[in-house]
């Protein structure tokens, strides 16, 4: 898949729940909704790209949900 | 002329708890209290004979024939125009009355021609009728006196004939075309003897006429005639089916001789049209007859190879062997499938079923992707359900409408004619949208406010509306606290009524005055009843979702929910979009809006089908476009939708479909898919295939048959026997049984049967033991969720900016005339009104730019390039340009991105940062457009086609 894309994606979405002052919904938000809506492959190549020091584009709330809450969002 | 066969009381339906009895020729009736005698008449058995009079009209009591005896009054009064009284006693044949009767048709019939014989009208002329009716036998003035006879007929019209000899001036045409349509393009020129129908003094073609066929259906002769009726003679019988074209969702007897459609009349009984029409539902059926149709399957190993007829079970066989083969090499998730919504409910759910059960993944996504899947996400989140909240009968409660982001004249013309009667009974209007749509301005409509907001800002717009709604005091919290979650609401409540979000902090950023953000904010805040329409205007964004739930935010805060008159009413596009969503079309839903990591959900489809569901979700289409350039997504099949055309970013989809190694295309013809297909699958018209359509309004509306489909099979067969051929059988008799299959599976569609259909002739889902009719209005008691949900709603500004290289913004809309890809009108008269897409250019605009009106230009985007046809308007405001996609070869997404709502993946059609600059040939896209349609067209079997005529 074409990560810069999915960077893109990932950081719009991040860019609504980031909105919620509570920062734990924020981070719930922002992992069941790449959960509900994206197919594994996106997800895990993504995942993979911060997992190898890249995503350097991605925005604070990816970067974190994808520690905090990464059983969440993988298969 | 009415359809054949069909009742005509004379006088609209009146709805009253109080109720009149009265004595009709000696027979007792009791009707309600504000009926007309001659309605009341029927009631008794009784056919006063009438010819200014029809049901679909308000009284006039021009024509004199309908007159009657009331005991204690004097004289002969009409009876369309007299009211019901207790106790009346009317008589409505004496000597008397048959005698005036005589003497009015005498005069009519005495300026009228003797043709009748040769009349198309004949048989089905209520001019005719009524001479038998009153028994005359004679004209005593003779014909030789002053006469219209030679008036000439106009032929402007496609689909229609005025023939003025014929007129006899009763003014239903005119009435129709204010009452019904609500357009004012008829009127009557002169007085007395010299008085005539005129179109404003023109001809019809060139006229205001919107060619709804209102004035058709209501004229009584032959004067407004259908040319299909002048060529083919009247038809013999009648079926009830369902439009397929816009998500209104039209009823129509399809008037048939043999399995020859003669023409389609908006059918009376419809709960969605109540016998009205538009130009494409109406006369735009001749598509299904065109030449172009492909009637056998074909198949190919390559894009570039010549295509071969072969047989359905060589066909099936295949592409089945191709679907394993892709399977075995790259992986059970490397093929899937996209559905229709213009195809049926029953045929959705057998392609979802087909990819669920037997392709072994979860890869079917629809065209809703494209349109209204932001609507889905959005209402879900916030209401509970993905679906709009009303019927279309609601609006006659609406006191303010608010219009976001929708063109109901012309995307919805049925619909926006039910909106503008109501409007011009007083309520109040506000139009949110960039462009100065029709609705804004017109006879007897003006909107009270028009937020012409910068295209790309709607957000920033609800917020500023809500803000008002907050700080000044308008929140209806009564009914907040009963039905809201309150913590959701009281964080929506902060963040709304941040000082960033008052009109007066937005107005740099959304180009909209604050004052006209205060005013319609309370219109709608201090209404009776605020209801909210909006279209694609509001999905088809990068916040699309957001502001989805933004306005589910503002309807919640205004308590306009729950009752007739009120809600958010999403104006769907195609025909079966709500239908094709309904059906478990997205790859993260099973039928019903039931997400597939649910295990009972999952095992609930899993023990019908047989089969175990996969958990996770699939690809969306952009999605797949991705993963096939990226290798591991190689096949696809398509049922009836032409992603090559409708879907942004052209460049990227034709490279994402030219990689893939078997596209398979059910369609009626070879559309810009099917160019870069594998397999075609000739799929039927919805004149071929019996099935449901369910419309904006949840309205699950019958299809019937009623001609053979033209390639031996309809689209559902064509699923069930690919599936077969893939060792699964899906063994349906009728697609009855599919939907038993779906009110089984689908909590919502519980109550939805065939039978119950026949009986009450539609039902709005939801329908189940709670509601075994339907439900018109939704969250009446609580909403779906339990609780409204509140939702913070950001401004987040598009990434896609202009700058000194693309100053301007392109926005993407539709015609009235033509529909969607245009596949379909296309291939009828309707390329009349709009032959080409145009761009629509600002007058200050254009002329920095050098640009004369009717010039070509070209307009380019960050995306790609394409040349149109100026078009210098204010409908457009000055940095913003506008266009349709109807024609192919307009190019229209080689211009659009791929930017896409954050939730759904919805494209960003309405904002494109664009250059435009004058130019005397075609793009290099255009170049090569033509050069692939003239390559693919001589690999078809036999060479081209005869392509570019109009059927009908």
């Amino acid at each position: 898949m074409n990560l810069e894309k999915l960077t893109k994606m990932a950081n719009e979405i991040a860019a609504f729940f980031d909105a919620d002052p509570d920062r734990a919904a924020a981070l719930d938000g922002f992992a069941g909704h790449l959960r509900r809506f994206w197919e594994p492959r996106m997800r895990k190549e993504l995942v993979a790209l911060v997992d190898g020091g890249g995503g350097g584009d991605l925005l604070p709330l990816v970067r974190q949900a994808f520690v905090e809450r990464r059983a969440q969002i993988l298969p | 002329m009415y359809s054949i066969h069909e009742r005509d009381p004379g006088t609209p339906i009146r709805i009253s708890t109080k109720r009149v009895s009265l004595t009709i020729d000696g027979v007792t009736v009791n009707v309600p209290e504000g009926t007309s005698v001659m309605r009341a008449a029927t009631q008794a058995g009784v056919n006063v004979p009438k010819l200014c009079a029809t049901d679909s009209l308000e009284a006039f009591g021009s024509c004199r024939l309908c007159l009657v005896q009331i005991e204690g009054r004097r004289g002969f009064p009409a009876s369309c125009t007299t009211l019901v009284e207790p106790g009346m006693k009317v008589t409505t044949q004496s000597p008397k009355l048959a005698t005036l009767r005589r003497g009015v048709m005498e005069l009519y019939i005495s300026d009228h021609p003797l043709d009748c014989l040769t009349c198309p009208a004949n048989g089905n002329c209520e001019l005719q009728e009524m001479a038998g009716v009153v028994g005359l036998r004679e004209v005593r003035y003779g014909y030789a006196g002053e006469n219209h006879l030679e008036a000439p007929k106009d032929e402007s019209n496609p689909y229609f004939s005025f023939d003025a000899t014929k007129c006899i001036v009763c003014s239903r045409c005119v009435r129709a075309c204010e009452e019904v349509q609500g357009t004012f393009a008829l009127t009557v020129l002169g007085r007395g003897f010299d008085s005539k129908i005129s179109p404003g003094g023109t001809d019809f073609l060139s006229s205001e006429c919107v060619s709804c066929g209102a004035c058709v259906q209501a004229c009584p002769t032959s004067t407004l005639m259908e040319k299909s009726i002048e060529e083919r003679g009247q038809p013999d019988h009648v079926v009830a089916t369902t439009c397929a074209y816009c998500g209104v969702g039209c009823s129509f007897r399809a008037e048939m001789k043999g399995n020859e459609v003669v023409r389609m009349v908006p059918d009376k009984q419809g709960g969605a049209n109540h016998g009205h029409s538009c130009v494409k539902g109406r006369f735009a059926w001749g598509y299904a007859t065109h030449p172009d149709r492909i009637t056998t399957p074909m198949i190919r190993a390559r894009i570039t190879d010549p295509w071969r007829e072969v047989s359905w079970e060589e066909a099936f066989a295949y592409t089945a062997s191709e679907l394993r083969r892709i399977q075995g090499t790259y992986g059970a998730a490397s093929i899937g499938a996209i559905t229709s919504s213009r195809c049926t409910n029953e045929e959705t759910y057998l392609v979802q079923k087909l990819v669920r059960a037997v392709f072994g993944n979860n890869n079917v996504d629809t065209c809703a992707r494209v349109c209204h899947s932001p609507t889905g996400y959005g209402l879900k989140t916030t209401l509970g359900e993905s679906a709009g909240t009303q019927d279309f009968d609601s609006v006659e409660h609406a006191d303010v409408i608010v219009v976001i982001g929708a063109n109901p004249t012309d995307a919805h013309p049925v619909f926006a004619s039910r909106m503008k009667k109501r409007l011009r009974e007083g309520a109040g209007l506000v139009v949110i949208d960039p462009r100065q749509t029709d609705l804004v301005r017109q006879p007897h409509v003006e909107a009270a406010y028009h937020l012409q907001l910068v295209p790309g800002t709607n957000v920033a717009v609800i917020n500023a509306l809500a803000h008002v709604i907050v700080t000044e005091g308008m929140l209806r919290e009564e009914y907040i606290r009963a039905r809201c979650d309150l913590v959701e609401y009281e964080k929506w409540k902060a963040f709304i009524a941040l000082p960033e979000n008052s009109p007066e902090a937005l107005e740099a950023t959304t180009g909209v005055p604050a004052a006209q953000i205060r005013g319609a904010a309370r219109l709608y805040g201090q209404a009776k009843n605020g209801a909210i329409y909006y279209g694609l205007g509001v999905t088809e964004h990068s916040q699309g979702s957001t502001m989805v739930m933004g306005i589910a935010n503002l309807a919640m805060a205004t308590g306009n929910i729950g009752r007739p008159g009120v809600g958010v009413n999403p104006l769907r596009g195609q025909n079966n979009v709500q239908g094709s969503c309904d059906m478990g079309s997205f790859p993260h839903e099973l039928p019903g809006y039931r997400h597939v990591s649910d295990p009972a959900v999952r095992a609930l489809f899993g023990a019908a089908w047989g089969v175990e569901i996969q958990p996770e979700p699939g690809l969306r289409i952009p999605n797949m476009f991705d993963a096939a350039l990226d290798g591991s997504f190689k096949g696809l099949y398509v049922q009836g939708e032409d992603i090559a055309q409708s879907d942004p970013d052209t460049h990227h989809v034709l490279r994402a479909l030219s990689s893939m190694e078997c596209v398979i295309v059910q369609d009626l013809f070879l559309v810009e898919t099917a160019k870069y297909a594998h397999v075609f699958f000739p799929g039927a018209t919805f004149l071929e295939k019996d099935g449901t359509f369910t419309n904006a309004e949840r309205r699950i509306n019958r299809v019937r048959k009623v001609m053979p489909p033209r390639a031996g099979l309809a689209d559902w067969e064509i699923t069930v026997r690919l599936g077969q051929a893939m060792g699964v059988d899906m063994p349906y008799a009728h697609p009855s049984e599919i939907m038993d299959e779906i009110a089984a599976l689908t909590p919502t569609f519980h109550g939805v049967s065939y039978d119950k259909l026949e009986r009450l002739g539609s039902i709005q889902w939801p329908c189940n033991d709670a509601a075994p009719e339907g439900t018109p209005v939704m969250h009446a008691e609580q909403f779906v969720r339990g609780k409204g949900r509140f939702v913070i709603t950001r401004y987040v500004p598009t990434t896609e900016r202009t700058n000194r290289d693309y100053p301007l913004i392109l926005t993407t809309g539709r015609i009235l005339s033509q529909y969607n890809v245009g596949a379909q009108t296309r291939r009828t008269a309707n390329v009349t009104w709009h032959p080409e897409d145009v761009l629509e250019i600002h007058p200050h605009d254009a002329e920095f730019r050098g640009v004369a009106d009717g010039d070509l230009v070209a307009v380019t985007s960050r995306a790609g390039e394409t040349v149109l046809r100026a078009e210098i308007t204010e409908r457009v405001q000055p940095g913003v340009v506008y266009t349709t996609f109807h024609h192919p070869e307009s190019g229209a997404n080689v211009v659009t991105t791929e930017n896409s709502d954050w939730a759904t993946n919805c494209p960003e059609y309405k904002v494109t940062a664009v250059q435009v600059r004058r130019t005397t040939e075609r793009s290099v896209w255009q170049r090569e457009f033509d050069a692939t349609a003239h390559a693919q067209a001589d690999l078809l079997p036999g060479g081209p086609r005869p392509s570019g005529e109009a059927a009908e």
